[in-house]
């Protein structure tokens, strides 16, 4: 990925107003360089989708975006708790989210499955205690 | 419709006016889960809902939702307000409950669609 072009975030832990700021940025970022609004709005949705996860259910972390002509990659590490049973967090509707979490408009257990809708491709390694990397590919 | 029309028939406030005559709506969605916003809501450029904080806004922008109308008198605060105003997204409050908004609107025409 020699001519990708390379953003960076760091997703802050416990701040739930800011969650949203790193997929607004790249949200930007594609519109300037002329990505179709229908790839955007896929890159968009599942990277928010991402993003809030990061700040609900780890404690934030790194976000390491590629983009090329063809596609974009989205790269999420964060050191939360990791996730013990992936395919079950996969299913729509499976959550293990908050009533507090829920209050704030989360936490429908829609996020993973949306996620995977939207992309091309998502892989999730995650390890009990040291945390969870989510990585997803847009094609143009 | 236009913004404006739907302005008339929920006797809103306008706290940020955006394309309030120029782009016409024939869909909306009512929700106060962003969850399901995410997962469901699929070109409605107008959303209802009683929920009030920055994630709404985002949810908005991530979704290319051009108005938001907040129900039954929520108010978003400066720091929305000014989340709203960087993004071009149109802020209206009405009165109304969710049910009654929705009604309102879908009895002169506005559509469902997701
Ligand atoms: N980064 C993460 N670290 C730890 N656990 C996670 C992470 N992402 C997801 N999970 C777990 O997987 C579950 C399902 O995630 P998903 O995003 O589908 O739903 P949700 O976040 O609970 O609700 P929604 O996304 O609809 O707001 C979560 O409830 C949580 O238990
Ligand atoms: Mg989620």
């Amino acid at each position: 990925m020699d001519d990708a072009i390379q953003l960076k975030y760091t997703v802050s832990p416990e701040d739930f107003t800011r969650a949203g700021e790193a997929s607004g940025d790249l949200k930007k970022v594609l519109k300037q360089i002329g990505v179709s609004p229908e790839a955007i709005r896929r890159v968009s949705i599942a990277m928010y989708e991402g993003e809030i996860n990061m700040v609900i259910h780890a404690n934030g972390g790194e976000i390491t975006v590629y983009v090329t002509p063809s596609q974009v990659k989205m790269i999420l590490q964060d050191s939360g708790p990791g996730i013990p049973d992936v395919e079950k967090a996969m299913q729509a509707g499976w959550s293990t989210a908050s009533a507090n979490i829920r209050s704030l408009g989360f936490g429908a257990g829609m996020g993973l499955p949306n996620m995977k809708k939207y992309t091309d491709d998502l892989q999730i390694e995650t390890v009990l205690g040291v945390g969870t990397t989510v990585t997803m590919i847009v094609n143009f | 419709m236009v913004v404006r029309t739907i302005v008339e028939l929920l006797d809103a406030d306008i706290i940020h006016g955006v394309d309030l005559d120029t782009r016409e709506i024939r869909s909306c969605c009512g929700s106060d889960m962003m969850s399901d916003v995410l997962a469901y809501v699929k070109d409605q450029p107008v959303l209802l809902t009683g929920l009030c904080n920055p994630q709404v806004i985002r949810t908005a922008e991530m979704m290319d939702i051009m108005c938001i109308a907040f129900v039954r008198g929520k108010r978003p605060d400066e720091k929305m307000i000014e989340l709203a105003k960087d993004r071009d997204i149109c802020l209206l409050a009405t009165k109304h409950t969710m049910f009654t908004s929705c009604g309102i609107l879908f009895q002169n025409g506005l559509i469902g669609g997701a």
